[in-house]
């Protein structure tokens, strides 16, 4: 093999979470009251649109996860020796923005460096080239404009031709008998919003296709004070961005839930000594509670580094751990919720039925009371995403988010923050962290929405 | 009533013994004072000799819980429990790690970062009820939709995009205002109208959502019907009716922050460079001076809890029907 698979923590918990999702769906095709409300969410074209949106982000997720190390040459004979550098098939995709950095800034679509420098002898100060972006221009800098265009209309043209395709594939799908689940009450409304789908997947992919064009010889986003590509630390950000938009609420919900019921079912000390826990735990104003655990986090990694193989899975071990603090941090809510609701399903019929037929007490609260509390948790998991994600920037500038080595929008904006008293301004780094997280928190956020609406009793019509 | 607050405030008493054995366990438990001293003084440094001398200035060098070689009461005063955690309850707050009292800090930092929250809070709570109502007033129309619309767009924004384009657009293009400083008295002025705004505009999003659905919920109970089936217009519908009836749900989310007005604004004041507890908080934070957000953290925990006594008792003044008992 000339390459190593690398299985870092947050990659192994990415995938699990996966395969429970998947897992999940599957078993909720078979219960029809789920399946009457993600029958809801797949008809409703907000969510369809936002979900379209979301599934482009997880793909470049997903392939920035798989990680591995490659071969280096090593002479016969020798043992085999990998690369300390840990890359992901999305750093395979994107050698080439990886690769073909600048000395520094450079504006989206330049041609010449941002800063003037000494060219030739000292007098002469000028803008140099790029060694990359429109290097294939060579000397005809006329053309750059009408070179931009045209790769951008082919870019688009390739786009559009894919587009095509997926909406025949669409259509495809929806004339499927039985292909998508229809729910019998609603037969008359389509059972996926396609329509909304190919609608998202159009500009998606015309943008999308003219920035693969354009990215074969420019820098699309500019480059940043090291010269590396934005539009490549944009992509990268966004598994950092997902994953403590997931992680997080994937730690602290087991945690939530089991204290929640417990406390609410089980009533007495249990109870006092749990709301004791949580009021406890969200009486210290969050972020400070943050700060300090990951203060307390940094001084242990950094006085065990024998822990660590490569730099990655330290930053990934910080990664996970600040996903751990947020949810250790972040349970006390949902707790109270779950909490609140047992209490009002243990005076239920069925509940106290159970009872009296002599089932015992964890067999209520797993098979009776948390089927029903589910709903509770999915709109919590959904709602919670794009907080967490907007709150990694904030803690990433606070100096207590993601590890400075780990690409993020926190860490991009930080970076960038430096630079807005420069005359004239380097705006584009901030712009595209920015830009790539209103998407996916606007996504997001319609898409919770939509989950809400579809889950939530109290809304049901 | 006082039988019930001198109850709550009782309660608290055990709630803060928690947050002050935690912040404890977090500071010196999990993080010996050896690793601290090990921090601060950088690599290049560390002798055993440097560490003690470090932890001795600092009062680290104490025992952690149980000073078996101290005389009487000393066994568990002369530890670092006793004199860096629970004197915090009398309010001695000890030294930050450049020598300066903070007890004395807090109180001076305390003015500027009420200056730049409290207008940030009221402006804030005023335009969103108005643009709520307003919502409420125009439902089920375009201008209702395209409202939420907007909301949801506002709050997937982050908040650092309105204050770094904020500061771009009013001080670097208009030149209207300041970048960031502090002054004293009514010059102060110029320097807090920007962050003000920033901070009205970054919360409204999220909040006009809110309350709009606390104000649709209220909107299909019976009383608001009889209300217009008596022929009251709209308006009085709104403001008299459904305004004072939502006040519940909103003084649970709002009277809570009151009291930790008084920590203010981390984002605010470190980008605007204002001199308030939230700026010294950040600044803590970066330098790695554990005194200064041990302290913070119990602060913020008792302003909390005044919060929840102080919501249950709007809750007697909003609705006469509750009872504190």
């Amino acid at each position: 093999m000339s390459f190593q698979p690398v299985l870092l923590w947050s990659d192994a918990l990415l995938f699990v979470l996966i395969a429970a999702i998947v897992a999940l769906a599957l078993w909720a095709r078979h219960e029809d009251n789920l399946r009457a409300a993600w029958g809801r969410v797949l008809r409703d074209r907000v969510a369809m649109a936002a979900a379209t949106v979301l599934a482009m982000f997880v793909v470049i997720g997903l392939l920035d996860s798989l990680h591995y190390r490659e071969k280096l040459e090593s002479l016969p004979g020798e043992p085999v020796r990998y690369a300390v550098e840990v890359n992901s098939v999305l750093d395979a995709l994107l050698s080439g923005l990886r690769q073909r950095g600048e000395k520094t800034y450079s504006a989206p679509l330049a041609t010449h460096l941002f800063a003037k420098e000494s060219v030739g002898d000292a007098s002469q100060r000028d803008f140099p080239r790029l060694k990359h972006g429109g290097a294939h221009l060579g000397g005809q800098l006329d053309a750059h404009g009408a070179d931009i265009a045209r790769r951008a209309l082919l870019g688009a043209a390739g786009g559009l031709a894919l587009w095509f395709l997926c909406a025949l594939g669409l259509r495809r799908l929806k004339a499927v008998p039985g292909g998508i689940d229809a729910d019998g009450a609603d037969a008359a409304a389509p059972p996926l919003a396609t329509a909304a789908i190919a609608w998202t997947l159009l500009p998606i992919l015309v943008a999308g296709g003219a920035i693969v064009a354009l990215a074969g010889g420019y820098h699309v986003l500019g480059t940043d004070k090291v010269g590396q590509d934005v539009l490549y630390l944009s992509l990268k950000s966004i598994r950092t961005g997902l994953l403590i938009g997931t992680l997080t609420t994937l730690v602290m919900l087991p945690l939530a839930v089991l204290l929640g019921i417990l406390a609410g079912y089980v009533g007495g000390w249990v109870d006092d000594l749990i709301q004791y826990l949580y009021t406890t735990l969200s009486s210290i104003p969050g972020v400070l509670l943050i700060a300090a655990a990951v203060l307390m986090m940094q001084v242990i990694i950094d006085t065990h580094p024998q822990w660590f193989a490569t730099s990655a899975e330290r930053a990934d071990a910080r990664l996970l751990a600040l996903c751990l603090i947020l949810g250790m941090t972040s349970w006390t809510g949902v707790a109270r919720l779950l909490r609140g609701e047992t209490l009002k399903l243990r005076e239920l019929e069925y509940v106290q039925a159970a009872q009296a037929f002599g089932v015992g007490r964890f067999a209520i609260m797993g098979r009776h009371i948390l089927p029903n509390l589910m709903h509770i948790v999915l709109i919590a998991l959904v709602m919670d995403f794009s907080g967490l994600v907007l709150a990694e920037a904030v803690l990433s500038y606070v100096g207590v988010g993601v590890d400075p080595t780990t690409i993020s929008f926190g860490t991009m904006i930080n970076t960038a923050r430096m630079e807005l008293a420069r005359e004239p301004m380097v705006w584009w780094s901030l712009l595209a962290a920015f830009g790539f997280m209103f998407a996916l928190v606007l996504a997001a956020n319609l898409f919770a929405d939509a989950v809400r609406d579809a889950f939530d009793p109290r809304l049901a019509k | 009533m006082l039988a019930y607050i001198v109850r709550r405030l009782l309660y608290a008493i055990p709630i803060l013994i928690g947050v002050n054995l935690l912040t404890f366990a977090l500071f010196f438990v999990v993080n010996t004072p050896d690793d601290m001293a090990r921090m601060q003084l950088g690599v290049k440094r560390v002798t055993p000799e440097a560490i003690e001398k470090w932890k001795a200035e600092r009062g680290y060098d104490k025992p952690l819980l149980w000073n078996a070689g101290a005389q009487g009461i000393a066994v568990v005063t002369d530890t670092i429990l006793f004199t860096k955690s629970a004197r915090m309850f009398v309010g001695d707050f000890g030294r930050a790690d450049d020598g300066r009292d903070i007890a004395r800090e807090i109180r001076e930092r305390m003015g500027p970062s009420l200056a730049i929250a409290v207008p940030t809070f009221i402006l804030g709570l005023f335009a969103a009820i108005s643009f709520a109502l307003l919502l409420v007033f125009f439902r089920a129309t375009t201008l209702d939709f395209a409202g939420v619309v907007l909301c949801v767009a506002m709050m997937s924004i982050s908040g650092l995009f309105y204050i770094i384009g904020g500061q771009w657009l009013v001080s670097k293009v208009w030149h209207l205002v300041p970048i960031s400083g502090y002054a004293s008295g009514l010059d102060a002025g110029k320097f807090l109208i920007l962050p003000v705004i920033i901070g009205v505009i970054g919360g409204i999003g999220s909040s006009v959502r809110w309350y709009r659905t606390i104000f649709l919920d209220e909107i299909t109970r019976d009383y608001v019907r009889t209300a217009r089936a008596k022929g009251l217009p709209e308006r009085v519908v709104l403001f008299r009716h459904v305004l004072r009836n939502a006040l519940i749900p909103i003084l649970t989310g709002v009277v809570v922050v009151i009291p930790t007005l008084f920590m203010g604004s981390l984002l605010m004041e470190s980008f605007f460079g204002i001199p308030g507890l939230g700026s010294y908080t950040i600044d803590a934070i970066n330098a790695q001076d554990f005194a200064v957000v041990r302290s913070m953290v119990f602060i913020g925990s008792v302003l909390y809890i005044v919060g929840l006594l102080l919501t249950d008792i709007s809750y007697t003044v909003a609705d006469p029907r509750v009872r504190l008992q």
